[in-house]
Formats: structure tokens, sequence, C-alpha cells
């Protein structure tokens, strides 16, 4: 395998997809052929679904199914995130078990980290799981969990032990979806849209080898997968799955896919401000002739190209792939500024539009969608408050706060009351 | 358009930054800001011995090194890092740049080696009592008197280094010229009979500005009669993009200063720096400076590249400094709490600083207009 050559690769990729493209096979038979020979994750170690390529010749294969037009595994939104888990913490058996259904997208996932009583501090989490009669019993309620409803199965952070210090009693584990103790109902959120669920899991079992990592250790499980949704949330990062334009059984099974999982973002670019349509909107309202209102265009997009330049210079000296490290936190914070601004200038270009919503609203009712969506861009995925924490203790290497919470049991922590 | 330095850019950067750590430390610029002159000869001729930085962004056929604005504005920034005392703006980078974008070969070849080399030192007038930061409003009148020369009447203000400069380009209206409304620059005589050179009191010490007032003052025409309005708004543009560079170069002294003494300081049994109050503000300040950063690289690298869209570049990041560098100085006063109000900690002379470099050759309001009349048309992102 060491030796291969770019023109070996190519070929061997080439005589196989010749073998066995098929775009009349349905989406999860393709890719079980696709998994099964290597060829779909071709980085991945040989007992893993992979064949120990390197990047370069890792390319080339996708280059030859690009040429030809075939499928790849799944590997979007909350299944990346269950795949990096398990590469990174899985146990062999756990791998076999799971990586092959997923990359397949026979299963699909969600994250139930969050909850009610934990935001910020993810670590502060009180759903337990407690070993009962040879499996986890697990009960609690977890928030924001996109996907939930129609998720096979869960990455679940739960506490396992209260008598340790709070990050110390966490444990990690991958919960099945369907069953009785679990129950999923949509989470409304202020701007109308429902994208995301709540959770309720009420003596929901967990097989006791579905334990990832050690017990105990599901806080550093839980930064992996974390890490990996932040860069996953970086624009600049993995270009999601773009639907092939082909016809066959594969591709509209694949298409259907990218619907659902994408269905939730909808309204993503809104939450972001839609600085785009700031000039083309000023324009047509006339309000670009207005001084007043021309200062407030000019500091947005003083802001906005600013951010463009900070993100391409901070990303300039990274190898491809390599993560922003605590400059990410600047760049998120950055974000959520400009995003408040333009929902701010959006609604000087509106003038009384702005009182308005859906197709009476101003841009078929996008503005309205930007006013009531950009408060989410800075609290998801850490509030701007825990981004300034970030930048100043790792950017400017300022001194921690003093915590009250993290020397003893968290038994004895204060926390939020139910309810 | 290229994202970082290079590695040669680095290792200036840090020459750069050694020499004028060792040359202005702030010693030395509370001494030079007590005199007349606001700056000495003699280490003026040191720094272009050395380093040779009037002639960095000059082309080597005058007598240049033939580099461009990413260094120069390298050089801007560090010079506003160390505050240094000296007319290198009104020279290296307004007068040069001006007889650069205006004035003929002939002259190129006479003029700009003396710049480049250090041995002159000139300034550029365009501005008068009460007038605009475009400079196309001259009420200076230029009167033929004779062949080549010109007799120059009129008052110019905010001169930059007008007092001590040994020639001044004036922009100036020619008197019976079939355009009324068009602009020539002139070269005069710092000394000649006729300058009549005062010295303004500056809020900000270290940046000398003078009134200068000409009656039938000798003077040359630079480049070609009534057509240096472009050429004098580029010029005026490119001193915007290194005015934001040297900006930029202050507010992050300002933005370190702060933290350090943040980190310093103990109050209530512990260092102030562990105050979320502090931190958050702190990360605030990193936020205002880094995006000014970003933007004033952006515009050295327009300008270096000459790129059609460079003057709403120049005023973006122009006003990009004006607010980051106000509002940093403000924090860094206020970080610093009752010592930060006094005379004897230096965060006044980066404050003093910052507020007039806010204000010359336009603020942000001001800036954000010439940016919006310049942002080419078409989609939001064509920047």
């Amino acid at each position: 395998m060491t030796d291969q050559t770019e023109m070996a690769v190519r070929a061997e990729i080439r005589a196989w997809l010749d073998r066995n493209w098929d775009p009349s096979l349905s989406l999860v038979e393709w890719r079980e052929r696709l998994v099964d020979s290597g060829w779909g994750t071709p980085t991945w170690p040989t007992r893993f679904f992979g064949r120990e390529l390197d990047a370069p010749l890792s390319a080339i294969v996708e280059e030859e199914m690009r040429r030809v037009g075939a499928v790849g595994v799944a590997r979007s939104g909350a299944r990346n995130l269950a795949i990096q888990t398990l590469l990174s913490h899985g146990t062999d058996a756990q791998k076999l078990k799971f990586l092959r259904p997923t990359l397949t997208g026979a299963f699909s996932w969600c994250q139930l980290f969050s909850e009610p009583g934990s935001g910020s501090d993810l670590a502060g989490a009180t759903t337990r799981a407690d070993f009962v009669d040879g499996r986890w019993v697990v009960n609690g309620q977890k928030v924001w969990t996109t996907s939930a409803d129609h998720a096979d199965w869960g990455l679940l952070l739960a506490r396992t032990d209260w008598d340790m210090p709070k990050h110390k009693g966490l444990s990690f584990f991958l919960i099945d979806m369907h069953q009785k103790g679990i129950e999923v109902r949509p989470l409304r959120q202020m701007n109308g849209y429902a994208s995301f669920n709540e959770v309720f899991l009420t003596d929901a079992e967990v097989a006791a080898e579905n334990l990832i990592g050690d017990l105990g250790s599901g806080w550093p499980v839980a930064a992996t997968t974390l890490m990996h949704e932040r860069s996953h949330g970086d624009p600049s990062a993995a270009k999601p799955t773009e639907p092939v334009n082909g016809l066959g059984r594969v591709h509209e099974e694949e298409r259907r896919e990218i619907e659902i999982a994408t269905e939730p973002y909808g309204w993503y670019p809104q939450r972001a401000g839609r600085v785009d349509l700031i000039l083309d909107r000023a324009r047509e309202t006339g309000t670009i002739e207005d001084p007043a209102i021309r200062q407030e265009i000019a500091k947005l997009m003083i802001l906005d190209r600013s951010a463009k330049w900070l993100g391409l210079r901070a990303r300039a000296p990274l190898a491809p792939g390599e993560g922003l490290g605590p400059t990410g936190s600047l760049i998120k914070l950055i974000g959520s500024i400009v995003a408040r601004k333009a929902a701010e200038v959006h609604t000087y270009i509106a003038g009384a539009d702005a009182m308005l919503a859906g197709g009476d609203g101003a841009h078929g009712g996008i503005v309205a969608e930007v006013l009531v969506s950009v408060p989410a861009v800075s609290i998801a995925g850490g509030t701007d408050e825990i981004q300034r924490n970030i930048i100043a203790e790792r950017i400017l290497g300022m001194p921690k706060d003093a915590s009250v919470d993290v020397a003893r049991p968290f038994r004895d922590v204060p926390k939020n009351t139910r309810g | 358009m290229n994202y970082s330095f290079t590695s040669e850019q680095n290792d200036f950067r840090d020459v750069v930054r050694r020499y004028f750590s060792k040359t202005s430390p702030p010693n030395v610029v509370r001494r030079l800001m007590e005199t007349d002159a606001g700056w000495e000869r003699s280490q003026w001729d040191d720094m272009n011995a050395q380093l040779g930085l009037c002639g960095l962004h000059v082309p080597e056929c005058y007598g240049g090194m033939g580099f461009g604005f990413v260094e120069l504005g390298i050089v801007l920034e560090e010079m506003g890092r160390a505050l240094v005392c000296s007319p290198f703006f009104g020279s290296a980078v307004m007068a040069t740049a001006a007889i650069l974008n205006a004035a003929s070969e002939a002259q190129k070849l006479a003029w700009l080696p003396d710049l480049a080399a250090g041995r002159q030192v000139a300034t550029l007038a365009f501005m008068e009592p009460g007038s605009g930061w475009r400079g196309d409003c001259a009420g200076t009148a230029a009167r033929k008197s004779g062949e080549d020369s010109y007799e120059l009447s009129g008052a110019k203000a905010y001169v930059l280094d007008g007092h001590t400069a040994d020639a001044i380009i004036v922009a100036a209206r020619r008197e019976g010229s079939n355009d009324p409304q068009a602009l020539s620059l002139f070269l005069v005589d710092g000394d000649a009979a006729g300058v009549l050179r005062t010295p303004l009191q500056t809020l900000d010490t270290t940046r000398k500005l003078a009134r200068i007032d000409f009656s039938a003052a000798k003077a040359e025409l630079v480049g070609e009669p009534d057509m240096a309005h472009e050429p004098l708004a580029r010029t005026l543009a490119q001193a915007a993009a290194m005015l934001a560079s040297e900006m930029i170069g202050g507010a992050e002294r300002l933005r370190e200063s702060a933290l350090d003494y943040a980190n310093l300081r103990v109050q209530f049994g512990r260092q102030i720096s562990s105050f979320q109050a502090m931190k958050h503000r702190q990360a605030d300040m990193l936020v205002e400076v880094e995006l000014a950063k970003a933007a004033a690289y952006q515009a050295a690298q327009a300008a270096a590249s000459d790129l059609p869209e460079f003057a709403a570049i120049a005023s973006l990041a122009k006003a990009a400094a004006s607010d980051a560098c106000r509002q940093t100085a403000i924090h860094a006063v206020q970080v610093h709490g009752g010592v930060g109000f006094t005379w004897e900690n230096d965060t006044h002379l980066w404050f003093k600083r910052a507020k007039s470099s806010e204000a010359f050759l336009g603020d942000a309001v001001w800036h954000r207009e010439a940016m919006m009349q310049a942002w080419p048309t078409g989609r939001s992102d064509c920047l």
C-alpha cells in the first residue's frame, strides 16, 4: 500500500467505479459497496473501511468519484460528529459496529449535550445515568437538539458520578433514540421556526457496551465532538454536501437526505445579518441618498469588509483542515457584531416596513426574518460573553476567573432548579 | 491579494521595531515634543544612514530602494507604536508621493534623490484656514512671473512640520487659467522671501503643525499646469492609507500597555486583569484593533497593487482606524485608572496622537462618505 503511485491509484479506483458505480441502486446499497471497498474514506485505516492513502492520493479518489458523478459516504451534520468522536475515542468493536451504518447513511445522529440548566456551562449537566441490572438507565432533559425527531442514535453526555467534581463525573454514551423512554418535542424559536427539539429522557436505556471512553471521562470525549462542531460551523471549513445533479434512484435518495439535513438551517443566512442585501436594498428604497443612513451603511460595510479580511488573514497561515484555535472565538465574536449592526441598518433602510413581516414585509419577509433571527448568532455555539472569556484567557493570557465549582463534589455545587 | 506578510517583511518589521524601541523610547519622545522643531536632525540622519527609510518606497532610478506601500506601511505602523518624532510623514509619505504622482520626469530626477536620502525634508501644504480635507478649495493663487517661475500668494494651514521643512509643495490655482477650478502644485523653498511660517499650538505636541502665509513667494510649478486635481487626490488617498497604518501601530501599543497594567495592578487582593469586566474590555479592545489592522493592511496592499478600488479601501481603512484609535485610547486611559490621567504616565502621549490622527486627513464621518462615493458600483461584496 505504501508505494502506490498516483497512476496506480487512479487506475484502481477507475476500474472499481466501472464495475460498481450504478445510479439505479438504492443510496444505502451503493454506499455499502463504497464503504466496504475502502474507497469511501480512503485516508482511514484499512481495518476500518479505509485504504490508508495520504491526502494527495485521496484527492485523486475524490476527483475520479466526481468525474463519474458517484455519490460519497454520508458525513453531514451530526453524522460527522459521531464519526469523529468514534474515531478518536471508540473501541474497535464500537467502530466496527457504528461506523459502517453511519457512513452508509443507514444511521442518522443527534447530539444530546445542552440542557435547560446548563448552556454555557455544559459540564454542569444534570441528566443522570445510573447503572442498574447491567445497563445504564438515563433520566433528564436535553435541549437545542437538531434532528432529534428523526435520529436513530444520539451522542449523550450524562452524569454518572455526583461525588466527583463536575468535569470528572460525566460519561459519554451512544443512545438508541427509538425507545419508549425518549420523548422528542419540537422547540419553537422567537423567529417562528422550530429547528431544534427538546428531548425528555425517562428511564431511557443504554447498553453497557455503548459507553464511549472510560467511565467518568465524558468531558474530554465531548470536547472532541465540540471541536469538530466548531470547525463545521466555520464557513471556511469543509464545504457542505453538494448534491450531484444526476438521474437515478441513488441521486434522488441523496437529494432527499440533503434536504432533510439542511432543512433546519434555512434561516441561518438571515441569522448572520444578510449584509449582501444592504446596498441593493438601500438603492431600491432610495435611502442610499439619506446622509445619516449612508453613514450607518458605511459603518456596516467597514465592519463587514474588515471582518472578511481579518478572517482571510487568520486562515492564511493554516494548513488545510487546521483549526483556528482561540482565534476562532475572535472571529465568532466579530460575526455577532457584524450581524447585530446589519440588523440595525436593515431597520433604517426598511423604515415603516420594518414593522411588517412575511409577504407584507420588506424583501419578501427576509428583512423581518433577519431582525428576529440575529439574536441567535450571539448565543448559539457559545455566547459572546464566553467568547470574550476565551479571547481574554487564551489569546491575551489573562488570569482565569476564580472558580467556585470545579474543586468540590458536583453534588454540592449550586444549580438551576428544574422547571 | 496577499493575506499574510512574507518572512522578509516580518524580518524587516523586527529590524525597524528594534531600531525605534532603541531610538524612540518615551523619554526621547517627551524631550523632542517639548522642542519648537519637534524633531532632531541628528536622529533623522541616523535613521536614514542606518535604515534608509525615506527612500524605502522610492523607485531605484530616483535613488530609492524600490519597495512599495506594504513595506512603507510596516514602517509607519512601527513609528506609530514608538510615537517617533520626525518629519517622516510629511516628507517621505506626503511630499514624496505628491512628487511621484505629479512631477515631471526631470523634476523627479532632480528632487527625489535628496528626499530619499533624507538630505532634504519636504512637506505638503494642501489645506487652508477653514477648508475641508479634499484640498481642492485652494484660495492660494499663483501668478506667472517669468518663463518657468511663479509667485504664490495666500495662506495654508495645518501644514505638517511646515515650520521646519526645507521645501513645501503647495496646492494653488493659477491666475488667468482657463479653468478657474483647476489646481496646480508648486514647490516653494521654505526659507524663500515672502514665506512666513507660524507654528500652531497643537493638542498632540509630537505632531507639529504650522500656518504658512505666502506673499509673492517664488515658486516652481510641479508637473503640468492645472492638472493637479487627480494626483493630489491620489496622494491624499495614499497618505490616508499610510496614516491608518501609523494609527493601528499606536492603537496596538495602547492596547498592550493597558493589558500590561491590568496584569500588574492589584486591587481587592487580586490582579485587576482577573475581573471579568476587565477581561471583556480587553477582548473588545482586541476586536477593535484587529479589525482596524486588517483594514489598514488591506489598504496598504491595495495601494501597492494600485487597485482601481484603492480610494474606497483607503477611506475605509482611515475611517476604521479613526474609530478604533479613539476607542482604544479611551479604554487605555480607563484601564489605567487615576494614574492614566496623570502627565507622568505615558498613556496621554498616545491618547493625544490618537485624537490628532482621528481628525488628520479626514475624520471617520468624512471618510465614510468618501468611501461611499468611491465604492465600486455593483454588489455589496465587490470589495
